[in-house]
């Protein structure tokens, strides 16, 4: 019978999940299982009204399973739409506070629903199903685990829609990137360690002999985030069945633990796992092929050796000690090359084809998230020095910092990639529009520029504001009370 | 899959792998990169010898220019102090009344006592200096003690009730409960409620007012600030409004104290927490 191991699963899920709501020790937890309750028996429902009890045809141990990639497509495009929009709310709350809808959909809420949604709805569905596509085309291998390929992308779906209505519900630990509380990350430790499972099996089953550099870039990204994923969240729960937890970490150590997790989350989510990406449908879409392999091996080892301690660069001029701010500000720096080691790698691949810059409007959105991708990458290791950091920190510049790279790097080659990927996955001939590619490149163009552009105009002027209300001849109103004011913002 | 062959268009050699028709060309690393790569291992590395950076076991190497964020602190503050030290030196020399009168100097004087206020005071004034029960509200126009700038600092400076100050504020209500018995305290009680509302002068309790609370918090109940006795007049009551605080602060008076803050805080702060105060709304 198809489906008879799922449906009982979730049945006993969705049981578990009962039984949270009946014994919940807070109404937030309450509120919270109801939700997993409803979210598990609509999906048991839609699991059942497909099911056959005819036996099931067994599937073709040769062909690429592109099912779950189609789905991720999908998913990729929708919750990016999502996780845009809620960036739009949440700037026009800034502009109108009135649009701050109490309880739920007040700013403090709103935005870690945007930045989750973009980086792990977005940014995760896109390099679970691109991973899942090239993996099995470098290796000439089926995806290693059978159904648990359809467990990481349902699983991650789940764990999208539990972060995403605890955040709303009020519910969060207050780590950046990382505010869903224990249970929910429990439940992304299970689906992390699937997708592991599918990607690293399908490597050890593949037909080449080596492992293409995508697939290093992938699995770097795969295993740090679940490295990182674990400690960043070690906590006690006050109760098996209550929402609240203390993090296993105090005072500047949980600071700096919360920060090597926060720019890993860029630095393997972000950098390592996109490049894959790029090495991937670059030389595919530009025929080509990748530039250097020696520069490959370079770049890829000193990016993620040196990425993993640039983390305090986030806590410069606070009560981190000297040592660690100087070095979280020397790895940043000496990262600089490892980063640009992909944007060079990226761009001359298309060398002998840079005539389709012109026609192939696909070419021109990579180009352009290449491009992106070495300006956040010279600016990012530029904003960690601590002279700068002085002025950009607590400013309106790392907002623009961020979504240069976000928008322009991450959300280009995404798309890039997806136009690669649909007509190939769906057995199109063509794109629909190459038109409309060609105004979907440029519309962004604009708007990632203007972004860029005005965040910096504002983010410098607001720390030549806060120089300004530090400078000496302000002193007398700070002298005795040092602790109250903002220092070196 | 291991046929190396050279790529047409650039003439060079590929590494003879290939992946779903990826192929890899085999071009050395370009210099500049390799080289910008090197020159920053090179700085880093320059970078931890000169500032703190390596962890040892229980500190961390301190860096040759023995350079530390709290050092520069200290630097930057005492640059501040030798900034301000022109402004505070007249500060310290002029009484407040004159500090008043000099818009540079009632100014720096009012941000720095705004500063020591917020370390000081806030503990019992609140950090809007509204006050409490018990504690003075500092915004209103009602001084215990008078309202000028002069007053004030006079106040600050030595404190009220305080033992170890011999020039402290001193005063002390009267306990009622031995002379009145408990039906006259609640017709004055009652009756000095009705002066804080408009109320008839020559009403029910004038008598007893006269002969029992006159004399300190005068004929009309104006208080006076020279013996610390309270306006009975205004609606701002430090012990509470309704008539059984009122009659019980008559049986048997709470008496705050404050701390006299010269010894501690010296004579240049407590004139500019004097000028700070003063401008809070209700100075004379």
């Amino acid at each position: 019978m198809k489906f008879a191991a799922e449906i009982f699963g979730i049945g006993v899920f969705a049981f578990v999940a009962l039984m949270g709501v009946a014994f919940a020790a807070d109404d937030l937890f309450r509120q919270h299982m109801w939700v997993l309750l409803f979210t598990l028996a609509a999906f048991a429902v839609i699991l059942m009204r497909r099911t056959s009890f005819a036996p099931a045809a067994p599937a073709d141990p040769s062909a690429y399973m592109d099912e779950p990639i189609r789905y991720g497509a999908i998913a990729t495009m929708f919750w990016g739409v999502v996780g845009f929009l809620i960036g739009v709310v949440v700037a026009l709350q800034l502009a109108f506070p009135q649009l701050n809808l109490e309880p739920w959909f007040t700013f403090g809420r709103m935005r870690p629903l945007h930045t989750s949604a973009v980086i792990f709805a977005f940014g995760g569905n896109a390099l679970i199903a691109t991973s899942f596509y090239v993996v099995q085309r470098t290796s000439r291998a089926r995806l290693f685990g059978g159904n648990l390929a359809w467990f990481v992308f349902w699983g991650y779906q789940l764990f999208i829609v539990m972060a995403a209505t605890g955040y709303l519900l009020g519910i969060t630990q207050s780590r950046e990137y990382a505010e869903p509380e224990w249970y929910v990350d429990l439940w992304l430790t299970v689906v992390w360690v699937a997708y592991l499972a599918v990607f690293l099996g399908t490597i050890l089953k593949r037909k080449e002999p080596h492992i293409y550099v995508a697939n290093w870039f992938y699995l770097s990204f795969i295993v740090t985030i679940a490295m990182l994923h674990v400690v960043n969240n070690l906590a006690i729960p006050v109760s098996i069945v209550g929402v609240k937890s203390y993090s296993a970490f105090s005072g500047v150590q949980d600071a700096l633990t919360q920060w090597w997790y926060g720019h890993n989350a860029v630095g393997f989510f972000l950098t390592a796992g996109f490049l894959g990406m790029m090495y991937y449908f670059v030389p595919k879409q530009a025929e080509r092929p990748v530039y250097s392999y020696r520069l490959s091996i370079i770049h890829f080892w000193a990016l993620i050796f040196l990425y993993i301690w640039a983390g305090p660069h986030h806590l410069h001029y606070t009560a981190l000690p000297d040592w660690a701010q100087t070095l979280g500000m020397v790895f940043s720096v000496m990262l600089w090359m490892p980063s640009w080691g992909g944007m060079i790698n990226g761009l001359m691949t298309l060398s002998g084809a840079w005539d389709k810059v012109r026609t192939d409007p696909v070419i021109r959105m990579m180009v352009a998230a290449i491009a992106f991708y070495g300006m956040a990458t010279f600016e990012g290791p530029m904003m960690s020095i601590k002279a700068v950091n002085s002025l950009s920190h607590y400013t309106d510049w790392t907002i623009g910092h961020v979504h240069s790279g976000a928008l322009g790097w991450n959300g280009l080659i995404t798309f890039a990639a997806l136009y690669y990927m649909v007509p190939k996955l769906w057995g199109r001939q063509r794109l629909y529009s190459l038109r409309l590619v060609s105004w979907h490149f440029w519309l962004a163009m604009l708007g990632i520029v203007v972004y860029a552009a005005v965040m910096w105009v504002s983010g410098i002027m607001q720390g030549l504001m806060w120089r300004e209300y530090d400078a000496p001849t302000t002193w007398p109103a700070r002298r005795a009370a040092p602790c109250s004011s903002p220092a070196r913002w | 899959m291991s046929d190396k062959h050279i790529d047409e268009v650039s003439g060079v050699v590929t590494t003879g792998h290939e992946w779903d028709g990826i192929r890899e060309l085999d071009n050395p690393m370009p210099r500049w990169w390799l080289w910008t790569f090197y020159a920053t291992i090179a700085w880093a590395l320059a970078y931890t010898i000169a500032y703190p950076a390596w962890p040892l076991i229980s500190s961390a190497t301190s860096g040759v220019l023995a350079w530390s964020s709290r050092g520069e602190l200290r630097t930057e503050l005492s640059a501040a102090e030798a900034t301000r030290a022109e402004y505070a030196a007249r500060v310290a020399e002029l009484p407040v009344e004159e500090i008043l009168a000099d818009d540079t100097l009632r100014q720096f004087a009012t941000s720095a006592g705004a500063a020591a206020f917020r370390v000081n005071c806030v503990q019992c004034h609140g950090s809007g200096a509204a006050g409490s029960p018990g504690y003075p509200n500092l915004n209103d126009d009602e001084w215990l003690w008078g309202g000028t700038a002069e007053d004030i600092r006079a106040t600050i400076a030595h404190g009220v009730r305080f033992s170890g100050d011999d020039e402290t504020r001193y005063s002390e209500m009267t306990a009622f409960a031995d002379i009145l018995d408990r039906e006259e305290v609640a017709t004055v009680a009652a009756y000095v409620k009705s002066l804080s509302e408009g109320g008839d002068p020559a009403g029910t309790g004038a008598d007893i007012y006269a002969d029992n609370c006159a004399s300190c918090h005068g004929e009309t109940g104006k208080g006076e600030p020279s013996l610390g006795a309270p306006d009975l007049t205004d609606a701002i009551w430090l012990y509470g409004s309704d008539v059984g605080e009122i009659a019980a602060q008559i049986r048997t008076p709470k008496h705050g104290v404050m701390p006299a803050w010269q010894a501690r805080l010296g004579e240049t702060t407590v004139k500019e927490l004097a000028v700070y105060v003063h401008s809070l709304g209700g100075g004379q």
